[in-house]
């Protein structure tokens, strides 16, 4: 109990830390909205990839479909204070968002998930693209050219804040009963079963869970970016997620956070480079891929715990 | 005694191969039972029959539930290891990349809850369920002498250690019925005599029925009240170590296969 609170003050301490540190950098000039547009972009693409890395790497479930609920989120916050721009309609948008893509999880994962790896990957990228092509053609979002001047309530702050709180639902979701479900589930589907696990009810937690997780990155997007449109959510932009998770470590938060974040740098750098952007940027990800084949962090995580007792903990780290 | 598990009339198919036919057999109460029968006789095939893992061609299994009988042909395996059964794998099944720990707390889910805001949140109440079940998951792996493992990767722990672990994730459970497929294969003689009696002892401690498969027939016979001898997919003998032993049926199979 002691040693639980010890370690849940050491977490606390570092969030508030990077907060003032990022409000101290900003004060005396050193973030200029070049900079704080990259730290808030970082941010949104951290929240994406743990909900990702949850499905993928903790339940071993290998949706292609992030964006799609990225895009429900995005379009509940955008359509919502677009017609009553206050802060308290921004954050019941949230809430909107969130249960909509609960909602559409519900719906696209009860059949796909019954469904194995690639197969699975197939139609939750249909699904996906079902959600874009629904909010293409509907009056409400404004069709194919999109929304433009969503006032913006999602500045660097809040989005500092929904990285916390989501990253602390996913790290103690997976540390509790639910998410050693998933974990079984992810190791061996046969055996988790014969435990007496619901393997198709946690791997649907775990899709809920990382899809609920997506539509809180969208309200931030859409009323931090101030504009958005159907094609930001295609399929390209689920590739970009898993990209992410893939790079950081299939199975490490931490590892997410560090690759969202060099990832992100890597990318504000290059925006000189023009067409060559792209290509520096694809041959960046081969040699990581190349050097470090599981990830950067592999399935590693940072852990206060292990920190302060270095030999009590070989592998499996508890945050 | 009463009957626990109810085995009428079993049969599987794989295409046209006939895996278990007409398997007739029950298990009572607080009983060790025995499984025997060379290798491709069926054992397994009925073990994933009884635990749910595949699903029977034609015939019936009824388990004696706290209130009434109850049909598991068709139901989910995770269903059937609910009602109180668990079983181990001729196949190590661990999940391999969690802790010796996280492998047995897995195996508790279905007996006890937490709700998903004190865990998200870490309420009081969170730690209190988790010291909880620590303990418990302690104590089980106490009993097979893994207490300082804990923290190990399942892949990490030597061959035997591993199978004890499946035992103790099935225990886990807390089951009524614990069904265990070779569970000393690979094993030396003396890491074999070391688990014949911690089988034993769990059995008696537990009150538990444990249906145990085995191909060395010297090995169960002090160990099993009762023995079944599968051949070919077919029940060739049932009774006590000392009616199987002098069995000619038995003894024609058991002498023709390995003669
Ligand atoms: N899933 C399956 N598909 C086809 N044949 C199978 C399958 N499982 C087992 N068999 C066959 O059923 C027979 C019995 O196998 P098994 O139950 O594993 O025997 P035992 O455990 O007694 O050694 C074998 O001939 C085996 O090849
Ligand atoms: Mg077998």
């Amino acid at each position: 109990m002691k040693a639980n609170l010890k370690y849940n003050i050491c977490w606390l301490i570092l969030m508030v830390a990077g907060f003032y540190l990022m409000n101290a950098l900003i004060l005396v000039g050193v973030i200029d909205s070049f900079l704080e547009n990259m730290v808030v972009t970082i941010g949104i693409n951290i929240i994406l990839a743990v909900g990702l890395n949850l499905v993928i790497g903790f339940a071993g479930q290998f949706s292609l479909g992030h964006a799609g609920f990225m895009a429900v989120g995005a379009y509940a916050t955008s359509i919502m204070i677009s017609k009553t721009p206050t802060a308290g309609v921004f954050y019941l948008s949230i809430i909107v968002g969130v249960i909509i893509a609960i909602i559409a999880a519900l719906i696209v994962g009860i059949p796909t998930l019954r469904l194995r790896g690639d197969y699975l990957a197939i139609a939750t990228m249909g699904a996906a693209e079902i959600i874009r092509i629904i909010i293409n053609n509907m009056k409400m979002t404004n069709g194919p050219s999109g929304m433009f001047n969503i006032p913006q309530f999602a500045t660097w702050p809040v989005v500092y804040i929904m990285v916390c709180v989501t990253t602390i639902i996913v790290v103690n979701f997976i540390h509790s009963r639910g998410g050693r479900a998933a974990l079984a589930v992810r190791e061996d589907e046969i055996a988790a079963d014969s435990m007496g696990i619901n393997v198709f009810k946690w791997k649907l937690a775990a899709f809920v869970i990382g899809a609920a997780t997506a539509a809180v990155a969208g309200s931030m997007q859409a009323s931090y970016v101030q504009t958005i449109a159907p094609n930001n959510f295609n399929i390209m932009e689920s590739i970009a997620i898993l990209i992410i998770v893939v790079l950081g470590g299939v199975g490490s938060i931490t590892g997410s956070f560090v690759a969202a974040t060099i990832l992100g740098i890597v990318d504000a750098a290059l925006q000189s480079f023009g067409a060559l952007r792209m290509v520096i940027y694809a041959l960046v990800l081969i040699l990581i891929m190349i050097f470090k084949p599981s990830g950067i962090m592999g399935a590693k995580e940072l852990s206060f715990k292990r920190l302060f007792n270095p030999k009590s903990r070989k592998a499996g780290a508890k945050s | 005694m009463t009957t626990l598990l109810n085995v009428e009339d079993l049969i599987k198919n794989f295409g046209g191969l006939t895996a278990v036919s007409d398997v007739n057999m029950h298990l009572n109460d607080d009983e060790l039972v025995a499984l025997i029968g060379p290798n491709g006789a069926g054992k397994t095939t009925l073990f994933n029959l009884l635990t749910g893992v595949i699903v029977p061609s034609s015939g019936s299994i009824t388990f004696r539930g706290s209130d009434g009988l109850i049909p598991l042909n068709g139901m989910k395996a995770y269903k059937i290891a609910n009602l109180g059964m668990a079983r181990t794998f001729q196949n190590i099944r661990l999940f391999k990349e969690l802790t010796v720990l996280d492998n047995v707390l897995i195996a508790m889910t279905a007996n006890y809850r937490e709700n998903f805001v004190q865990s998200v949140f870490r309420l009081p109440k969170f730690y209190k369920t988790e010291a909880r079940i620590r303990q418990e998951a302690i104590e089980l792996l106490k009993i097979f002498d893994m207490q300082d493992d804990l923290d190990q990767l399942a892949k990490n722990l030597p061959y035997g250690t591993q199978r004890r672990l499946e035992i103790v994730r099935g225990l886990a459970t807390k089951p009524k019925i614990l069904f265990l497929d070779e569970p000393a294969a690979g094993m030396n003689p003396e890491e074999t005599a070391d688990l014949t009696r911690l089988i034993q002892q769990v059995q008696h401690d537990f009150h538990i029925t444990v249906l145990l498969i085995e191909h060395d027939m010297s090995l169960v016979m002090n160990l099993a009240s009762r023995i079944y001898v599968l051949d070919h997919g077919s029940l060739l003998a049932e009774g006590t170590p000392k009616e199987i032993q002098n069995n000619d049926a038995v003894i024609k199979a058991y002498l023709g296969e390995e003669a």
